[in-house]
Parts: structure tokens; sequence; C-alpha cells
């Protein structure tokens, strides 16, 4: 069945100079020139709206804009809800989608507000006063402990340095193209925080940002060896993605070749398949299990991270995890992105990161054993007021890899599972990856950070707050508005005004 | 001295390069003004290898410059380090194009001969190629000098 | 503190200046100029005629030229002789000019073949200088018909000029083809029309045998009546000065590449001497003004007790009428293989042998042709490019990758 297409190429003719820039640069082949007529042509069906002709025309004679050819309105049956169906009938397949769930589920986040001090408790001028922003992540002690002949013991668990309370979450290489892992071990390393490998193994070149990266292992165990694990800074178990909770993850071979295939030790072309779970976890005994295994062979130098998505009883599987012996657990929440995920899944599956985050912290500090982890929040931190709150709800750090990808230059058209990344982030064509320079694209995460940092201190300075430990799980400073009494239950937090 | 350099990893081919050329030397401050309907005749020039490759030339300010040797009417010269051409001197004899090994002086339409300033003498101040580049192929930057 | 005399105020005069210049700024440099101008460009002279410039902007150098490069012209005088061994110059106003280093750049000088009755003619004119062409633009009216002889470089550049000044412009030519010295016949014939198409009218394989006044006798007996007559057959190098002082001398006075001419410590440069070709393995007279500087400058280098060389010199032309050009570059030796495109508005010819570029004509399409240049003064062998690529348009993309980032990475 034919559709007009979803998008529309409007092309001011007047301003068009037919420098054919729009053409060389579309990976879907939209635009053409046509010599007899001397005029740009395009073929509206295969645009994804990815906005790069209309970023690079020179003249700005171009704009993409949501087609109004629409199936008759019904409140029930959307336009898209049918052509899925359509789509559906036609291939008898499930449908993909990429990036986060776009759809209108709150945003706890924008519901949140933060207090300001005024009079009574003065304002902090991060200016003027220092401001610290580095946080440690792993097991804390609970109590002051002494060695046998009176010294204090000073020895702690492993802990994760960074310098703010941000780093890029998990993007395999495969997902994402080496330019964007270049850009995001470069900028990590700048920045002194850390990416994340994903579960696509680490590419050769990039060891030497070790301690700036954390290595997954994931249910597929994709480029897992020794010197991997040694490698990083931390270890990650991905148990579960926020985008597509209780599936595991498919490579298709087509995007497995060369150092691709190389770095996850599996032969060129072959589909790289992540089971949903991990064969050998049953059990929070299971986790344990491979938790010390990793410790173990990695000599207890690193923490351990446990992933999880959040879920309708996050609060539970945390306090397991919390007792397995991890040292900090990663919640994603249902707005994470992903590279591809079943649409279904991805839309409807798991819950929203605000308000598992509360759950989780509260659980933990209620049963006395929130110091034996920290708590990494990720799945739709878009920016610094989402880290305060984050923090001020209970977590130690923010995972975030969709506003780290918008920083590369995505424009979040959530084509990503096409292979066809006009941005050179999500594929793996040569000619589209070389599109990302991680020269710029390490620079510009290095300016999205150093902006996060400074709105970060303006933030808690105006709470009179000046660390992120003071302001970690600081409920009091947050107010809901427009919330019902069960969700500010859940968040902890009162109501604006109360 | 300040050079431009390509990188040719990082070149998209997609030559915007040669049209902010020729924008940079219309003399315009509208580019669909300058440029809309018209040929142009940028002073860089994207070429393609065989393999694939991508990068833009533009001139080399050579330390021995062949064109400023040949010139029949006195018209190149160099100054600073930066091979000028005086336009109100040159008769159009395209002796330069015929000599420079790199194929960076190009005949601008109109019979006269033209190259690469550095957009020293239009109103960009600073190459314009380098400063529209999207994926930062080109660059203008010290290396030292031959030897 | 090193004497340097220079004979001669031209191109090859003003790059042997700046190159003795480029390795000693204290060295005294007299510069003997028999005509009364500054150097000017001389191929000028008939963008001069045609208003495409003017005697100010006919200068080739800025006017503090000299001064900045303390440089003493002596205009208006001609050296006689040289005395190599005592070192010095004689001048036709009887003085003496003693010199540490001598550079000879006297350039060439129209060469008239003794024609019956040309004593007779009361209009005719040379074209090589700036008087020429001053004079030459005095005698015309709107009236004039005017008759060339010599459909080469000269020649034909002096119909341009005075294409729309003048009623009729008559070339003739002992050659059967226009700019034989630069052309083959195919290219020759589509120039040829370009400009019949401007309105100038050829004579080829026949020139004048008599004069009688206003009238030419063409030797196919057809007779040409003419108000002007421009004298362009051809050149001569002046050597004689050298010649007379022992040096040895053939068509040019003969030079290595280090422009040295086989007395010690004389130079010389530029028209009049002759020198090696590398595309044709040959030594000629190569009388071109590019060349001619990079003679001058590297005989002003070694002169100054640098070291330079000039080691790649071809013949190369570019010239173009009412807007057709043409570039030619190298030789065209016999038994080369020719790669050829043409159409109506465009010819590319390129000859190859040994597996080498060795010389191009081109009309029409001058776009990049120095690549094309290059490859023959490197002697570049074509196994080590993509010539299949090259032939079709000249680009660095067909040349090897270390060339290329060599040439695009660092300084050049």
């Amino acid at each position: 069945m034919n559709f007009y297409p979803e998008f529309e190429v409007v092309r001011n003719d007047s301003r068009c100079i037919r420098c054919r820039v729009c053409e060389r640069q579309c990976a879907n082949e939209v635009h053409w020139y046509d010599e007899d007529g001397k005029v740009m042509l395009s073929d509206e069906s295969k645009c994804v709206n990815c906005q790069r002709c209309v970023t690079l025309c020179p003249t700005r004679a171009l704009k993409i804009v949501k087609s109004d050819c629409r199936l008759r309105e019904n409140a029930n049956y959307s336009d898209q809800t049918i052509k899925e169906i359509y789509r559906q009938a036609e291939t008898g397949g499930l449908l993909l989608s990429s990036m986060g769930n776009p759809n209108p589920l709150p945003v706890y986040w924008d519901k949140i507000l933060i207090n300001a001090s005024q009079v009574t408790n003065p304002p902090i001028d991060p200016l003027r006063e220092p401001m610290e922003t580095r946080v440690f992540l792993g097991k804390k002690p609970e109590r002051i402990t002494r060695n046998p002949d009176g010294t204090l013991d000073t020895r702690l668990a492993p802990q994760l340095t960074l310098s703010m309370p941000v780093m890029f979450s998990a993007m395999s290489y495969g997902s994402i193209s080496y330019n964007a892992h270049a850009s995001l071990a470069r900028a990590a390393e700048a920045l002194g925080i850390c990416y994340n490998t994903g579960e696509g193994g680490l590419h050769e070149d990039f060891y030497r940002y070790g301690k700036n990266t954390i290595v997954q292992v994931a249910s597929g165990r994709f480029g897992v060896h020794k010197d991997y694990l040694e490698a990083g800074a931390a270890i990650e178990i991905k148990m579960g993605q926020g985008a597509k909770p209780g599936i595991g993850g498919h490579l298709p071979g087509t995007k497995a070749v060369g150092d691709v295939s190389k770095t996850r030790m599996i032969p060129e072309g072959s589909d790289a398949i992540s089971p949903a779970p991990h064969h050998d976890i049953y059990s929070i005994e299971d986790l344990r299990q491979l938790v010390f295994s990793l410790k173990e062979a990695t000599e207890y130098r690193l923490p351990v991270i446990v992933k999880v998505a959040a879920v309708h009883n996050i609060a539970a599987i945390a306090s397991g995890i919390a007792r397995s012996g991890a040292d900090i657990i990663a919640i994603d929440g249902f707005r994470g992105g992903t590279g591809a995920a079943p649409t279904r899944i991805r839309d409807n599956v798991g819950i929203p990161i605000e308000l598992a985050l509360a759950a989780v912290d509260k659980r933990l500090r209620d049963e006395g054993i929130r110091n034996n982890v920290s708590i990494v929040c990720g799945g739709s931190v878009r920016s610094a007021a989402d880290v305060v709150k984050a923090i001020a709800l209970g977590a130690d750090a923010c995972y975030i890899a969709t506003a780290a990808c918008l920083a590369m230059g995505c424009h979040l058209c959530r084509s990503c599972h096409t292979g066809k990344c006009n941005w050179g982030i999500a594929t793996q064509r040569p000619d589209l990856v070389k599109r990302l320079n991680p020269d710029i694209g390490s620079q510009r995460l290095i300016n999205l950070m150093d902006a996060w940092r400074h709105e970060i201190k303006e933030l808690m300075g105006g709470m009179g707050i000046n660390s992120i430990e003071a302001l970690r799980g600081n409920r009091l400073m947050l107010r809901g508005v427009g919330l019902t009494e069960k969700e500010l239950a859940i968040l902890g937090i009162s109501h604006a005004g109360e | 001295m300040k050079r431009i350099y390509v990188k040719e990893q990082w070149c998209l081919g997609c030559h915007l390069c040669e049209y902010n050329c020729a924008f940079a030397n219309s003399g315009m401050t509208d580019m669909v003004k300058a440029l809309r309907g018209k040929q142009i005749y940028p002073r860089i020039q994207v070429e393609t290898g065989a393999d694939g490759v991508t990068y833009a030339v533009s001139c080399r300010h050579c330390t021995d410059p062949l064109c400023v040797k040949s010139c029949i009417a006195g018209a190149l010269s160099k100054k600073d380090g930066v091979i000028e051409i005086d336009h109100e001197k040159c008769v159009g004899c395209l002796t330069c194009v015929l000599v420079c090994p790199y194929g960076a002086v190009i005949e601008d339409g109109s019979g006269v001969a033209q190259k690469c300033e550095l957009c020293m003498k239009n109103s960009c101040g600073a190459p314009a190629c380098v400063k529209g580049c999207p994926n930062g192929a080109i660059v203008y930057e010290e290396r030292g000098e031959a030897k | 503190m090193k004497r340097y005399v220079i004979i001669g105020n031209g191109t090859a005069a003003a790059g042997c200046i700046e190159g003795i210049r480029s390795a000693d700024a204290e060295g005294s440099i007299t510069v003997i100029s028999a005509e009364n101008y500054p150097v000017y460009c001389r191929p000028l002279i008939s963008y001069y005629l045609e208003k495409k410039t003017d005697l100010r902007r006919m200068h080739y150098r800025a006017d503090s030229f000299y001064a900045d490069n303390h440089a003493d012209v002596r205009y208006g005088i001609q050296a006689t002789g040289i005395d190599a061994a005592a070192k010095e110059i004689m001048l036709d106003n009887g003085g003496k000019l003693p010199y540490d280093a001598l550079c000879v750049c006297t350039g060439s000088a129209p060469f008239i073949p003794p024609m019956q009755g040309l004593e007779t003619v009361q209009n005719k004119f040379p074209f090589m200088t700036i008087d020429d062409a001053l004079a030459l633009e005095k005698a015309v009216t709107p009236e004039s018909r005017v008759l060339i002889i010599g459909a080469g470089l000269i020649g034909l550049k002096c119909a341009e000029g005075l294409h729309g000044r003048v009623q009729q412009i008559t070339v003739c030519d002992l050659a059967p083809r226009v700019l034989s010295s630069i052309l083959d016949d195919k290219c020759a014939a589509m120039m040829q029309k370009h400009l019949e198409a401007n309105g100038i009218r050829f004579l080829l394989g026949t020139s004048a045998q008599s004069f009688s006044g206003n009238s030419a006798v063409m030797q196919n007996g057809e007779t040409v009546d003419f108000d002007v007559l421009v004298l362009a057959v051809g050149v001569r190098a002046n050597t004689a000065i050298v010649k007379n002082a022992g040096g040895s001398v053939g068509r040019g006075i003969l030079v290595d590449d280090a422009c040295r001419t086989n007395l010690p410590d004389v130079y010389a440069a530029g028209d009049c001497t002759e020198y090696h070709d590398i595309s044709s393995d040959s030594v000629k007279v190569m009388a071109l003004m590019p060349n001619a500087y990079m003679q001058g400058h590297t005989a002003g280098v070694n002169m100054a007790g640098g070291a330079a060389l000039f080691d790649n010199a071809i013949p190369m032309n570019s010239i173009g009428f009412f807007g057709l050009h043409c570039h030619t570059a190298g030789s065209q030796p016999e038994g080369c293989e020719m790669y050829e495109e043409a159409d109506d508005s465009h010819i590319k010819r390129l000859f190859v042998r040994d597996g080498r570029l060795v010389g191009f004509m081109l009309i029409g399409h001058m776009h990049r042709t120095g690549i094309y240049t290059a490859l023959i003064r490197n002697r570049t062998p074509l196994s080590e490019v993509d010539f299949a690529r090259l032939k079709i348009e000249p680009q660095l993309a067909a040349l090897s990758a270390e060339y290329r980032d060599h040439v695009l990475k660092g300084a050049v």
C-alpha cells in the first residue's frame, strides 16, 4: 500500500543556488539535480527528516515539514496507528524503531521544581566560592573500623571517580560508529568522566582511554576477554535496557563488518544476537557469581556496575542487586534510547526513571543498604536541571546517551536502525562515518558537559549547597507541580506550596 | 606562515568550500544574489580520487612560486608570504594557469586569472572555505616552511 | 663588497637583480639599460594597443624597485664590449665598468630579411618595444590598412592589438599555418579560423617579395596595398657582445643550467641565450618571458655565491586571441604517441614519449593546465600516475598519494 510521504521537502527555488550539497549529503537519496530543467528535485518518500540537507544548505533554501496529508481524523485510531497496521498487514513483521520513546507519556522531571535560598539561608555564588562536583561511585563503608593496632582502617572498596556526576552511557561500537566512539572517549578523558563501551567490545585504538572507560559485559558476551575487562575503570553487567526491557539485542550482519566484527570477536557478516536473559543468571545468587567472577578476574581493583531497566518491581530488584556484591546500580528508564528496538516494546514496556529512582533510593535506605551501592540513573536525562533533580531524588550520578548523540550532531530522526545515519553516528558506512570528525565531536561533548557543570553549580549554589554529596537524596529541595498524592508519595516530595 | 591545509580523511566532498569561496569573493552580501543562476569559478577546487577520497585544492602559497616568476604582466607578487594578484595589472594571458603545478590558479570566467589570497582582500578576513567547512577538513594553520 | 653588472634591463635583468638580492644584500648592482624605461612587460605592448593596459601598468615592478634593491640603472647607454680578462665592460659613452660578476641580458632584436624595395616603405615598424608600439600607434588611423609580415606570436598579437583601431589587417607568412613555431596544422587551423572570424585576413605560404611604396607584391603574385607595414618575421638573439669576447655562441649565447657562459664570471639570461630544453633534450633558443625571469634569477643567485639551477626548462606558451586561448608546452618529437580530444571549440593534444608526457597543445579549455606542465617539467614517469584520468582532466587526484600529501599537507 502506498502512503503519501510523512514529510515534505520544501525548497525555496528563489533561494536555491544549485550547489547540490543536499544531493551529495543525503544518504537516503532524496535530492537530485535535473540537468534538463536545471532544477533540484526530490523524492520525499525517502526522507526521514534528519535535517542534514537543511543544516548544510548554505542559502537556507530548504525545509522539511510534516505532511498534512492525513487519514481521516480519529482520536482512537491515529494516522500512525492505522499506517502501522497497514505496514504489518503487508509484511507480517514486527515494527522497528530507534532512539527513545517519543510518545507523550509523563515526564516527571518537568513536574518537579527546585528550591532556592532566600534570606534565612544564603545562596552560594559558584564564581566566588568553591563548589564540589566530583563524585565517587562505589560501595561506602558503613562505619569507621580500626586495625588491630588501633590505627584507622583506610581501605575502601574500589571507587569510580568522576569530575562531575554525568557519564556517557552504553552505546556499542557497531550500533554507533568508530568516530562516535572516538568522540565519546576523547571527551570523557578530557572531562574526567567515563564513557561506556556497550556490548560491542573495545576497539584496540581506544584502550588508551581505559581510565575513562566502562567496559560492559552483556548477555551475548561479545568482545569480552581478559584484557578487555582489565582495560576499563569499571565493569558493567548489563541485565536490561530502558528502551527494550526484557529483550536482547540484535546487530544485523550487515553492520558486523571489518573492525566491528573483530572487536566483537564474531565472524564478519554474522548477526550478533544478544539473548534476552543472561543464560547463567536466573537469581540474585547467580548474579552474585558473575559479579564476583568479574571482580576475581580483575583482582578486585574495579567496581562492578549492574545495569537494569526500570520495570515495575524495580525497588525489590535493586535491593537484590545491592546485596549481590555489585558496587553500583544503573537504572535505565523507559524513555532511554536505542539503536533499534521493537516499537511495541520501546513504547509500552518499563516505567519512568524518576519514579524508579525515587523508589529504589527509598527502598535501599529503608533496608539500611543504601551505602552498599551507588545509584546511576539514565533514560532521558536531558539537561543540567534533570541531573540536579535526579541527584536530589537519590542518584549518585546520571547516564546520558541521547543528549550526547545530539551534541555529536544527531537530529533525532529515529532512523538508526536503517544504518544510514547522515550524521555519521549510527552507521558503519565509511562515507557516512567520516562525517563525524572526532575533533569536532569530542569538543562539542566537552562543551556540553562544561555548560552543564556550570549550570549544576548555579542550581546548587542557589540552594545554598556546595557539593553533590550534600544534594544527594535531599528531596526537601524538590517540589512537585500538578502531581497526584500517589505520585508525590512515590517521588517522596511535597507539592509546591507545601 | 599560516596556510590552508586539507585533512582529506574528513573531507565529505560536499563542495561547500567552493560555494563559500565564490561567495566570499563576489563582493556581495547575499549568497543567493551572488551565486544564483551563475556558473561559479571558485579559487578552491574539490577533487575526487579514484578511491573515492575527496579533498580541496587551493593555492599553496609556494616558497618558490612559478606563477609569480612567470607572470608576464608583473601582476603576481608575494607579500608577507601571500601570493597576490593585482587585477589592475593582469591582462588575462593565463601564463600562471599554464605554470602552476597544482592547478591552483583559475580563470575567473571573464578571461582573467584569479587565485586564493586567503580571503585577505575580501570582507571575510579569514579563509571562508575553512570557516564554512562542516567537518573541519580544511584548516588554516602554521605548519612550518618548506626546506 | 661584490660588484655586479647587468647588461640589459628587461625581465631577465629584473630576475637577476632579485636573484642577487636573495643572496647578497650588500654588493653593488649596476644595470646598463639601452632603453629609457624602467623594466616593463614587453609582451604587453599589444595589450597596450588594445587599451587593456597603459604605460604605467606595464611596469614590471613597482616604481621603487631599483631603489628597494639598491640597483643603479644607467639609462640610454649601451655596452659595447666585454674584457673578460680584465673583468670590465666597455660602454658606448667611452666609459668602462669593472665587475666581479656580469650578467648579459641583451635580449633579442627583430630579424628583418632582405626584401626588395623595403626602403621605399615609409610607414614600417618592428613590434618589440614600447617605442615600437608608440610609433605604430601614432601611424595608424581608423582608415589604415595594415600588412603584418609574420603570423607568429608577435605578428598575431600585434594584429589583435590593432583590431578595431584600423580598417583592415592582413597577415602573411611564409609558413603554411599560423603560429607555426608552437602549433601543428590542426591546432593552427582552429586558431586561424577564429582569427579570420574576427576579421583578420591571412595570406599563408607566401610572403612579400618586393615592396614599392605602399604596395607589396607577394611571392604568389598577389599584390597587397597597405598604409602601415609591421615587420614581425622573427627575432635574433643579441649575442655579439659575448661572441666578440670569445664566448660560446650558437643561435644564442650558450649557457648551462646555472646560467653561466663559458667566460669566467660571465652569466647570461633571457632571450639572448640558448639552453637546454628537457622536453626535447636539445639546446635551443627559448625566448620566453617566464624562462627569462627564471634564468635571470638563477644567474643572480649564482653570481652572489649561492647555488641555483634552472635545470627543467621547457618551451611553453600561453597565448590567446579574441577570447580563444591556447596553451602549449614541451615538444612534439618524431614518433611520439598522441592522445587527442577535440570538438568544434576545443582541442587537446597530449604527446607522450618513452612513458613520459613531453608536450601538449590545448585550445579552448584552459583549466589547471599547469598540472600537465609540471608532468613535463618533473619528467614524471606516467607509470606513477593515473594517466587515464589525467588525460580527461588535469587533477592532483591522478598523481600519487605521496605527492598529494606532500603538496597539500605541508608547505611547498
